[in-house]
C-alpha cells in the first residue's frame, strides 16, 4: 500500500463519474489500480451497471386512462 | 464523441406570432430551439424511449396531418416521464397533470411551426419544465444548498473498516461483501421484478434526484441536455445522478438477497 492508493469508501462515490469518463487521468488510474486488486469493488461496479441497465428498462405502461383521453381529445379538437 | 456534443447546446429564443395570437403564457411563447447539428446518439437504441429521432420528420409531418394514432403513441411514450419530472416542481399530482396537459397543447398548437432543429422530446421536456417552473409554488431551496447538505456517502459507513483498523476505508470483509448480483437475463421474471423494484424506489427519491435519474437513465438524455433543462452544473447533475442510482442499487441488492 502507498499513499496514492484509493480506499473502497472513496471508490464507491466515483462510480458514476467513472462511467461517464469524467475523472481526471490520475484519479481514473487510481480507480483502475484499485479495481484490479479488489473483488468487492468490482462487484459493486457491476451491481451499479446492472442498476443503470435496470433503470433504463423502466416503462410506464399505466397512464391514467381519463387523463390520456383528455389529451387525445385536445388533439382531436385542434385538428 | 463529436467535440460539438461536449459544448453546452446553444439555445435560441424565438417568440412567434402564432403563440402570441393563441394567448399562450409567456413561458411557452419563448420556445427554446436547441440546435443539434448531428444525428442524435440514442437513435440506435430501438425499442426504448430513446428511439424517436430517426423518423422524426415523418413523425412531425403525421402530427401536422392530424394523425391521432401517432399523437397517442407519443403521449403514451412520454407522458408518464413528463409527470414524474413535473412533480418535482409542483406541489401535487393534479398540478403536474395540468402542466403536462399544457405542454401537449403547446405542441399541438405549435406543431405547424415546429422546426426539426431540436429533437421533439427535447422540445417537450424543455417547454414542460418552463411551464412547471411558472406553476411551481412550492418553496425550494437552491440546488446548490441541497447538494451541499449531502455530507455522508452513498454507502453505509458501517460496511467499511474504521480508522483504527487495518486498511481503513476498505470493505470490512471484501470476500463476503459486496457480492455479485445473480444473473437476470432480460425477459426473465426476476428481471421484470427488478424493474418494478427500481421503479418504486425511483418514485421515492428526492425530487431532484428523481428528475435527473429519469432524464438520464430512463429517457437517455445527455448530461449537457439535462444540465441545461434543469439549470444545474454538470458536477451537481452528477452528484444527483449518483445518489439516485446508489439508492436504487441498494434496494435491488436487498431484493436480490445479497445485501450485507
Amino acid at each position: 500500500m502507498n499513499d496514492d492508493s484509493m480506499t473502497c469508501k472513496e471508490l464507491v462515490e466515483l462510480v458514476t463519474a467513472y462511467f461517464e469518463d469524467a475523472l481526471d487521468p490520475h484519479t481514473r488510474a487510481r480507480v483502475e489500480t484499485h479495481l484490479k486488486k479488489c473483488d468487492g469493488c468490482r462487484n459493486y461496479l457491476e451491481q451499479f451497471r446492472v442498476t443503470v441497465r435496470t433503470l433504463g428498462r423502466i416503462r410506464d405502461e399505466h397512464l391514467d386512462p381519463g387523463f390520456r383521453e383528455k389529451l387525445l381529445t385536445a388533439f382531436r379538437d385542434w385538428g | 464523441m463529436h467535440p460539438a456534443r461536449m459544448l453546452p447546446l446553444p439555445v435560441e429564443f424565438r417568440p412567434t406570432a402564432t403563440f402570441v395570437r393563441d394567448g399562450m403564457r409567456a413561458a411557452v411563447m419563448i420556445l427554446p430551439i436547441l440546435s443539434i447539428a448531428e444525428p442524435i446518439p440514442w437513435v440506435s437504441m430501438p425499442g426504448t424511449l430513446r428511439g424517436e429521432s430517426a423518423d422524426e420528420s415523418a413523425l412531425i409531418a403525421s402530427l401536422r396531418d392530424g394523425d391521432e394514432t401517432v399523437f397517442a403513441r407519443l403521449v403514451d411514450r412520454y407522458t408518464p416521464a413528463m409527470l414524474r419530472v413535473a412533480r418535482g416542481y409542483v406541489p401535487s399530482h393534479e398540478i403536474a397533470e395540468e402542466v403536462v396537459q399544457e405542454t401537449w397543447i403547446a405542441l399541438i398548437k405549435g406543431i405547424s411551426k415546429f422546426e426539426c432543429r431540436s429533437s421533439l422530446r427535447t422540445w417537450l421536456f424543455t417547454v414542460m419544465i418552463n411551464i412547471a417552473k411558472q406553476r411551481g409554488v412550492r418553496e425550494r431551496r437552491s440546488v446548490d444548498a441541497e447538494i451541499a447538505a449531502f455530507t455522508c456517502g452513498t454507502v453505509d459507513p458501517a460496511l467499511f473498516r474504521g480508522p483504527n483498523e487495518e486498511w481503513p476505508g476498505d470493505w470490512k470483509n471484501w470476500k463476503e461483501y459486496p457480492r455479485a448480483f445473480p444473473e437476470t437475463p432480460e425477459g426473465s421474471v426476476l428481471a421484470d421484478e427488478l424493474v418494478a423494484v427500481a421503479r418504486a424506489e425511483l418514485d421515492r427519491l428526492p425530487d431532484r434526484q428523481r428528475m435527473v435519474v429519469a432524464l438520464r437513465d430512463i429517457l437517455g438524455f445527455e448530461s449537457s441536455e439535462v444540465c441545461e433543462m434543469l439549470d444545474i452544473s454538470i458536477a451537481n447533475q452528477r452528484v444527483l445522478l449518483h445518489r439516485g442510482r446508489a439508492a436504487v442499487r441498494q434496494v435491488l441488492e436487498s431484493y436480490l438477497g445479497v445485501g450485507p
